[in-house]
């Protein structure tokens, strides 16, 4: 299909536009992290003045009363809660839906409607029963218990797209496998997962994005600053009486950062991998 | 003496003893490097060991009221007093009447620590409100209101956007020395609340006029106090210790006490906030938390307070100091300190916030005269404050509940029918449910359980920590929307309204960008268009309550780039926050922009799927663009579409981050969405879980239904 100029110059500029309007307000924060000043900054103009990494340093660089590197702790309390979430959510997920998506068992129409419904519950209400029974089971001021709550919220999302993807996969391929031999098992780990990389892809990014962006949680259920996540340590600049606005900005594209990492290795499973469930309709 | 009694106890306690004190707090910077010097010396002295947690602000207060009934929490907290009623209610703390020594204290230090004649903690350091005078502008600090609003004329220079006085107007703790000097009582005799009164009007009428003067300016926020006086664009500034921290070290200044009214002779009476040691009342070493929390306040405790902390001690003593007596901040805070009063620290008390700050704003925006906008306050606290539901019996909804259980398993059980047997209608079904059990249980488990435990709430009254069964008294408050007019923004009905709006209008905001921005990327012959997918999708990589502080900044009325960049087109800025449309557009901006991107990615993916042959076909007959957009694209995206835009409505029905961090709810409550109003019975209002979880069911079957009727227009396959 051949475009005039004219159209593709169009399309250049309305792309162009859109992408001033997403990256503005990223400018802004990247401004504020760099800027020597503690308070908001209040300019139009996106870039910063005078630069300095002031902010960066002293977020990076943050140490406890005992000369613990707090920063560096609660990067791998991140990392580590983060990690596990996604490996937990993901490989429960990834059986769940394949069930729901191939095999006939009482109470699954029951059980796919629980995992949309659950969704509705406003998140905020849960606490006060959460806290119960995280203390009853013992997984309280623990990242065990984190990544158990975290992982089961965002299940339902996982298991809702990844179902959705199996049911695109021809079940010719897994009898085929089945007449080679294959046992269960190995139809679902060699045949069916592999195909189904870009939903898995998709649903472990949810997954971690659910766990490396929670705050209220980490905030309330862990007893120990070094143990805390950094969303928790970012909160901690945003102050009663004043916030220190260098600091949370610089904190802020830290913690953003590995997430727009992912995003940009994945991109290319994420158009896949959202929609091709959906699809087949 | 003292040294032999202190090792006895340690020797007698010692098996205890080995585990170490938990201490927690909410300070940063000097203020926690003070405390952890202060606890260093302790257990150098003690040789008990602490631990300290500090706790960010926002969590502190949920994060005790959990842990301590649970024995999770600490030995010793600092929290500031006003929510001392609170504690003692959820019987958190512990007394220590005998324990204080009064005389060491300002008076006025220890009355704010008593519930009901006994005490409760320490008092480590206060907070009031003082005027900041800079003195290359102002050369005599003004006494009197008279001579302040004579200096204010002199000062201000509008034009130049210079101003006589700037400080956070809308906030009622700042505005509430002006209730005070105008004669106006909070409380009467009985510790009910009179808002609606003259000397109310009167406070509302001054300070209105001082703003419709150009005295000050418009919407003042923390942040802009500071830039204004750190510029000496503000000759005079209202605020507290906190402050000084943030002036600028070429900025001359003076700290004295508030004025007094001309009109009344009362000077304008700042409110005195205290900040205690509060030992939990479930700690297990009691002497060592007391003891704690007693040094904390004491001695060399207090002298690290003042330096590095920056704090203003409660301790007399401390002010015999000779570096103290050598600090004209802390000194001239001495001065103010001993002209105010302690902040009520009633349950009344906790009440009142949100009324007068729903009248404050009003009368500041315009839209309420300064003579009504007590009634408004007074209605409003009426409407907050419910009286406890009579009980219900239970029986009667057991009993119900057990029957639609019961119910639901016969006909589950009929439905099934005995036509085929179970294991010929499901083969697989042991299969299937192996590999269904490890997340059913985990759902099972922490979600279903907490939702479960949510939704029973709803029928219970929540006060202080006792629960009582009142049955559907909450609904039936909520759906008649008692105590207030259905079409106020406290209503059920009007939040739904909103709520409802607020999701169509962001769906569609997000469909139709995200479908657009799609068909522009289309091309795989698009030059850049990596580059552009990557740039388009960052505002979905942000963290959503990140996107949501940074916006709320850029949506200022005098300082924000939006506005800046409206003004670049010549269009007058937009006071963002005080219209209830305006508002809640910047609502919508910000979730448009988090958005969209979700959109766009299914949309390409969509997009994808649907094979060009059908194009170059429709080509070939002639089809405009347009009829191909509308009879092969748009029915062929409907399937792919649909699930994320149910799941995208459900997401933003329940967007609480941006409703919260953005417009806050401004003006008055009227863009809350049901979340965030639910949120707001559920902590802001005296922790009514109850009604709150009410709230929450009315949501869930909210969006039940949305979802059966999508599930109709969708067709059996999808969702």
């Amino acid at each position: 299909m051949k475009r005039s100029g004219l159209t593709v110059a169009l399309i250049h500029m309305g792309l162009v536009l859109a992408c001033a309007a997403s990256l503005y307000p990223v400018l802004w924060v990247v401004k504020m992290a760099l800027s020597p000043a503690q308070s908001l900054s209040l300019s139009i103009n996106p870039f910063p003045e005078t630069v300095t990494f002031d902010h960066f340093r002293d977020v990076i660089f943050s140490y406890d009363s005992q000369g613990r590197w707090l920063f560096g702790r609660q990067l791998l309390a991140s990392i580590v809660v983060s990690g596990a979430t996604t490996l937990v959510g993901l490989s429960l997920a990834v059986t769940a839906a394949y069930a729901l998506s191939r095999f006939r068992f009482p109470g699954k129409d029951a059980g796919m409607q629980t995992l949309l419904v659950t969704q509705m519950f406003p998140a905020t209400l849960m606490l006060v029963p959460l806290y119960r029974l995280l203390q009853t089971l013992g997984l309280l001021d623990s990242w065990g218990g984190l990544v158990l709550v975290y992982s089961t919220s965002s299940l339902p999302f996982c298991v809702w797209m990844l179902k959705g993807y199996f049911d695109t996969i021809p079940r010719e391929l897994e009898e085929a496998a089945v007449m080679d031999g294959a046992t269960p098992w190995q139809v679902f780990t060699r045949v069916v997962l592999p195909l189904a990389r870009p939903a898995l892809a998709v649903t472990a990014l949810f997954s971690f994005m659910t766990a490396w962006n929670e705050f209220i949680l980490a905030a309330t259920l862990i007893n120990d600053a070094a143990r805390f996540t950094l969303p928790v340590a970012l909160q901690q600049y945003v102050g009663e009486w004043k916030t220190e606005w260098g600091h949370f900005a610089a904190g802020a594209l830290i913690v953003s950062a590995p997430v727009m990492a992912l995003f940009f290795a994945l991109q290319k499973f994420l158009v896949g991998g959202l929609t091709a469930g959906a699809v087949k309709g | 003496m003292k040294q032999w009694a202190w090792l006895t106890i340690l020797l007698s306690v010692s098996a205890l003893a080995e585990k170490p004190l938990k201490l927690w707090h909410a300070y940063r910077g000097g203020e926690e490097r003070a405390i952890e010097l202060a606890v260093k010396k302790f257990t150098a002295e003690t040789g008990t060991q602490v631990e300290l947690l500090s706790v960010p602000y926002d969590a502190f207060s949920s994060k005790l009221t959990s842990a301590i009934p649970h024995d999770a929490g600490p030995d010793v907290f600092i929290f500031a007093h006003e929510r001392l009623r609170q504690f003692h209610r959820l019987k958190v703390v512990a007394t220590t009447t005998t324990r204080v020594d009064r005389t060491k204290y300002f008076p006025s230090t220890v009355d704010a620590l008593e519930v009901d004649g006994e005490l409760y903690g320490y008092p480590l350091s206060l907070k009031t409100l003082a005027l900041f005078v800079n003195t290359s502008l102002v050369t005599n600090a003004p006494t009197t209101t008279d001579e302040l609003l004579a200096e204010l004329a002199r000062t201000t220079d509008a034009t130049q956007y210079r101003y006589g006085l700037a400080y956070a107007a809308g906030d009622f703790y700042l505005h509430a020395p002006f209730v005070f000097g105008f004669g106006a009582k909070l409380f009467d005799e009985s510790g009910r609340a009179t808002l609606n009164t003259p000397g109310m009007a009167k406070s509302f009428g001054f300070v209105k006029s001082l703003q419709d003067r150009g005295f000050m300016p418009k919407e003042v926020s923390g942040a802009l106090v500071k830039s204004l006086f750190n510029e000496g664009r503000a000759a005079m500034v209202i605020s507290g210790p906190w402050f000084t921290g943030e002036i600028e070290k070429s900025v001359a200044y003076r700290i004295v006490p508030l004025p007094i009214v001309s009109e009344t002779g009362l000077p304008l009476t700042p409110w005195l906030g205290v900040e205690a040691a509060l030992v939990s009342s479930r700690t297990e070493q009691p002497e060592q938390a007391h003891a704690l929390a007693k040094y904390l306040s004491l001695g060399e405790a207090t002298a690290l307070r003042v330096d590095p902390g920056g704090q203003i001690p409660a301790e007399i003593a401390a002010y015999e100091r000779p570096e103290v007596q050598q600090d004209p901040i802390i000194s001239a805070f001495r001065d103010v300190a001993t002209r105010a009063a302690p902040t009520p620290n009633t349950l009344e008390m906790a009440r009142v916030w949100e009324p007068m700050k729903l009248a404050l704003r009003g009368v500041l925006q315009g839209d309420v005269l300064p003579d009504q906008a007590g009634a408004l306050a007074e209605r409003r606290f009426r409407a907050l404050n419910r009286e406890r539901p009579a009980d219900a019996n239970p029986l009667p909804f057991v009993l119900v509940a057990l029957l639609a259980v019961a119910g639901l398993a016969v006909w589950q059980w009929r439905r099934r029918g005995p036509a085929q047997a179970f294991a010929k209608r499901y083969p697989e079904a042991s299969r299937g449910l192996a590999y269904v059990a490890p997340a059913a249980i985990g759902i099972g488990v922490l979600v279903v359980i907490p939702f479960a435990v949510g939704i029973s709430l709803a029928f219970f009254h929540h006060d202080a920590g006792d629960y009582s069964f009142v049955g559907l008294a909450n609904f039936v408050d909520i759906l008649t929307s008692k105590g207030y007019r259905i079409t106020e923004p406290l209503s059920f009905w009007f939040t739904l309204a909103v709520t409802v709006a607020w999701t169509f209008i962001n769906v569609v905001l997000h469909v139709s960008i995200g479908l657009f921005l799609a068909i522009l990327l289309k091309d795989p012959l698009l030059k850049l268009r990596g580059f552009y997918r990557v740039v388009l999708i960052i505002p979905w990589a942000v963290p959503n309550y990140i996107t949501a502080l940074m916006w709320k900044g850029m949506f200022h009325q005098q300082f924000g780039a939006i506005n800046g960049l409206l003004a670049a087109f010549g269009i007058e800025p937009v006071s963002w926050f005080t219209h209830f449309s305006t508002s809640f557009a910047a609502n919508v901006i910000t979730n448009t922009w988090l958005g969209f991107p979700f959109m766009m990615v299914v949309s390409l993916g969509a997009l994808q799927s649907i094979p060009q042959d059908l194009y170059e076909a429709a080509e070939v007959d002639g089809a405009s663009k347009w009829v191909q957009f509308r009879r092969i694209t748009l029915p062929l995206l409907k399937p792919a579409l649909l699930p994320s835009v149910i799941l995208g409505s459900v997401w933003t029905f329940n967007m609480f981050n941006i409703i919260y961090l953005v417009s806050g709810g401004e003006p008055g409550g009227a863009t809350d969405i049901l979340v965030s109003e639910a949120y707001r019975w559920a902590f802001q209002r005296n922790e009514q879980y109850g009604f709150a979880a009410a709230y929450s069911v009315l949501i869930f079957f909210v969006l039940l239904a949305w979802t059966r009727i999508t599930r109709r227009l969708s067709g059996p396959e999808a969702a």
